[in-house]
């Protein structure tokens, strides 16, 4: 592949992520990625649904008292914001505007960020009032299953910003544009299982 | 870049080895490291019978015997039968469909070193001393309570192992999808290719239970975790719900890709297109999708209650309907074919019967009533070892002589390959027929000795001879190996003769670009009906000689998984040393650097030149 062929947005192609059997291949192989990641969190799920409320006899923490819905109402929005950051950032991918794609997905990593860190906020405030890792089985289960998409997210912004400084002196080429896609995909996915979380673990928790 | 060969040192071929992204040198790669692990698990196979061999016998203590029957089933599985298969796979699936290479050869590599530091990490606890003692199931009851560093080893080795197994699964199925050659649809596509998509298919939704599973042993044991302290509100079942979701899919992508191999050597020695190639699709993708619906019938014992054991009985049962339309249709591909007794073909004469009976046992095991008198039981013990021997371990010996001229370039020795054959098979039969008595008997399974007088002293004396039957007829297929290699007598394209799929159009060893043009594909059995039309090239180009894309080889898949292994000692040590930590989170970093330095570094590979092609061609053209 030619890195250095220039585009004009008429020459860039409709779907810059899969012009190639490379860029192809790539695209298949993290759909089918995110499909063994969605079982992951599927076993999380199910092991924090089973072990929720549980501890130790005279364990004193419930999911009632525990949550808080304003934070995570705006962690939620933080989140849901920046999936939407990110679409605009692809449909700038798709019209050969490299520097507004740039921007948007940076945009994208400062809500993902503030995002993070209400959850590092969160976290630490639960250890401090005692609910810490080994706890209880309902507290292993909760960080595990939150922390697992956490440090998903982190994993996100450590990609989105390598990519950003990476290609801001070079531009959109065939190559690169795969791997902005991908992450959009990625981001798209951290998003959905925050909504889960959002209603089994939170809504549901503090309901009943 | 020139595929002419040159005369290299030792040192270079050790570093094209260990950098190499060739589907068919890692296939090799595969091969050794799994055959390398089956020696292994064998000898502890080998300690386990000997131990047995009379009542009362003190060769090895309890805790050993407890260490051996848990080395060998996880050896065994993960170490031995799944890379072997995945070596058949890497080095045949991507000529079968007339690729050039599988979709992420990068991968490919970080996939096997995965194994191979995975597998490794997990066999040093034979060297430290603290070996994995819970059995390859690990329930979390017993595991939780296994003092030392056995079960650690357990759930970092898998975990590093598991990880590559997942990245071969996305790999085999991007490259089934995105790359098959021009003219091969789906249900052109031979058997072995088929099952192995299936196979992978599954890898991709089996794995990251297991990755949890063990994620929350690795946490509970060493991390302050609590999902299954039954004390601090955890629950023990989970541990067996996780292991089974991954464990039982587990055998189907096993047998499934054996399914695959036999499929493929009954029809190219009985001569005859396979019988019933959409039943057998079709069958293939029912046992896929099935092998998701069955795991409790693993915990019937449990007290799931009897909806739930109900429910999982009906779901095994029902496996059995697509395993006999495909056992059938290996029947009726021989009815009226040509018939040519060569080694691969004994095997797979061998297997019908052998796995029917295992199969047979597993309904019978599927019938909850039943199963709580039989669990726990050397019938048990005969069951899997019915499929997995009768099933996979036979195609595995199948496709070592199958596919060796396309691997190597050289046969292996018919003669000996028959001698292999009647060792293997008849102690096979001999060590694992009797447990079903045995069983019957009432023989625990898992015991490290058994008392006088029970009236098991013959049987498990038995059971030992055939042990040593098939250990010799395994040193046979080791003689015949080195034979083979020190006489290295090339062979051809074809060298059964009767080869009817993609692979055996092209040279043996294939070059390392594969195709010099991409096949066209006409139907089912492309050689075949290339041969039956006069064609002397093998296969129909789909397109004229061009330049061709080729990646480059990496040392960065090989590092990566170091640093993981590093990590995992770190991990083990955290608590009682003060180096643990420091080297955790250094084996971590390492591995997140050189993964940066794979995203980071432009590696878009190289193209072999048109003219470079057509000398090769015009060369190999005067040899032929």
């Amino acid at each position: 592949m030619d890195l250095n062929k220039k585009f004009t947005p008429e020459t860039w192609p409709d779907h810059p992520e899969k012009a190639t059997l490379e860029a192809k291949n790539k695209f298949v192989g993290f759909w089918l990625f995110l499909g063994g990641e969605t079982i992951l969190f599927a076993t999380l799920f199910a092991t924090y649904i089973a072990l929720k409320n549980s501890g130790p006899s005279g364990f004193g923490f419930s999911t009632q008292e525990l949550y808080e819905l304003p934070l995570v109402f705006v962690m939620t929005m933080l989140l849901l914001t920046s999936s939407l950051t990110s679409v605009y950032a692809m449909y700038h991918l798709r019209n050969y505007n490299f520097k507004k794609m740039q921007l948007w997905l940076a945009i994208t990593a400062l809500l993902g960020l503030g995002f993070l860190m209400l959850e590092v906020y969160e976290f630490s405030h639960y250890v401090k009032i005692g609910f810490t890792y080994g706890n209880s089985a309902f507290s292993s289960s909760f960080f595990t299953l939150v922390g697992t998409h956490g440090f998903h997210v982190a994993i996100g912004l450590v990609w989105i910003t390598l990519l950003i400084f990476r290609n801001a002196k070079r531009g959109l080429n065939l190559y690169n544009a795969t791997k902005y896609y991908t992450f959009s995909l990625y981001w798209h996915f951290i998003d959905v299982v925050w909504v889960f979380i959002f209603t089994v673990v939170y809504l549901m928790g503090v309901i009943g | 870049m020139s595929s002419v060969a040159q005369k290299k040192g030792f040192g270079a071929t050790l570093w094209d080895w260990l950098t190499t992204v060739d589907h068919k040198k890692i296939g090799i790669l595969y091969f050794l490291g799994g055959g390398f692990f089956f020696v292994v698990g064998g000898i502890e196979a080998m300690l386990i019978r000997w131990q047995l061999h009379k009542p009362n016998n003190d060769f090895v203590s309890a805790g050993l015997f407890n260490d051996l029957i848990t080395m060998h089933g996880t050896t065994m599985i993960f170490l031995a039968a799944m890379p072997i298969l995945f070596g058949f796979m890497n080095a045949i699936v991507p000529l079968q469909i007339g690729a050039r290479d599988v979709a992420f050869p990068f991968i490919n590599s970080l996939g096997f070193w995965m194994f191979f530091f995975g597998g490794l990490f997990l066999n040093i606890s034979w060297i430290y001393g603290e070996v994995p003692d819970a059995g390859w199931t690990s329930y979390a009851s017993l595991s939780l309570a296994s003092p030392g560093h056995g079960i650690d080893f357990y759930a970092i080795g898998l975990q590093i192992a598991g990880g590559g197994t997942l990245m071969a699964g996305i790999n085999f199925l991007v490259t089934i999808i995105n790359m098959r050659a021009p003219g091969m649809t789906y249900m052109r596509m031979p058997l072995f290719t088929w099952t192995t998509f299936v196979a992978s298919a599954m890898i991709l939704f089996a794995f990251p239970p297991l990755t949890v599973g063990l994620f929350f042993l690795t946490f509970d044991r060493m991390f302050g975790g609590n999902f299954f302290h039954h004390a601090m509100g955890g629950n023990t079942i989970i541990w067996e719900h996780i292991f089974w979701i991954f464990g039982h899919p587990e055998v189907y992508i096993l047998i499934l890709p054996a399914f695959g191999i036999f499929s493929e050597i009954f029809s190219t020695f009985s001569r005859k297109r396979l019988f019933g190639y959409p039943s057998m699709v079709f069958a293939t993708v029912l046992i896929g999708f099935l092998g998701f619906m069955v795991w409790a019938h693993h915990m019937f014992t449990v007290g799931l209650g009897p909806t739930a054991n109900a429910i999982f009985a009906v779901a095994t049962m029902a496996i059995a309907v697509p395993t006999g339309v495909k056992i059938f249709n290996w029947l009726l591909t021989m009815w009226g074919g040509s018939i040519k007794v060569t080694t691969p073909m004994l095997y797979a004469l061998g297997f019908i019967p052998s796995f029917v009976m295992g199969g047979v046992t597993g309904v019978m095991q599927g019938a909850a009533p039943l199963d709580y008198q039989l669990h726990d039981s050397y019938f048990i013990v005969a069951h899997f070892h019915y499929v997995i021997v009768g099933g996979v371990v036979l195609a595995i010996l199948a496709a070592t002589h199958y596919w060796w001229p396309k691997m190597f370039g050289t046969m292996l020795h018919e003669g000996l390959g028959k001698v292999t054959f009647v060792f293997f098979f008849i102690g096979f039969h001999m060590t694992f027929l009797i447990q079903h008595w045995l069983g019957f008997w009432g023989m625990p399974r898992r015991v490290w000795t058994f008392m006088d007088g029970q009236g098991w002293n013959m049987a498990n004396f038995i059971s030992t001879i055939g042990a040593i039957l098939m250990a010799v007829g395994v040193i046979v297929l080791v003689i015949n190996i080195i034979i083979t290699s020190v006489k290295n007598v090339r062979v051809s394209n074809d060298p059964w003769g009767d080869g009817r799929t993609l692979e055996w159009a092209i040279e043996s060893p294939p070059v390392f670009y594969n195709f010099p043009t991409t096949p066209l594909v006409r139907g089912l059995d492309t050689v075949w009906i290339e041969k039956m039309e006069g064609n002397e090239a093998g296969y129909t180009a789909a397109e004229p000689v061009k330049d061709i894309h080729m990646p480059n080889g990496s040392i960065i898949p090989l590092f990566m998984s170091l640093g993981l292994f590093v990590a995992g000692f770190g991990a083990m040590f955290r608590t009682e040393t003060s180096w643990g930590l420091p080297v955790l989170i250094i084996g971590l970093a390492f591995t997140f650097v050189c993964m940066s330095a794979r995203s980071l570094i432009d590696d878009t590979g190289y193209y072999i030149k048109k003219d470079e092609l057509l000398r090769d061609m015009k060369r190999k053209g005067g040899q032929a």
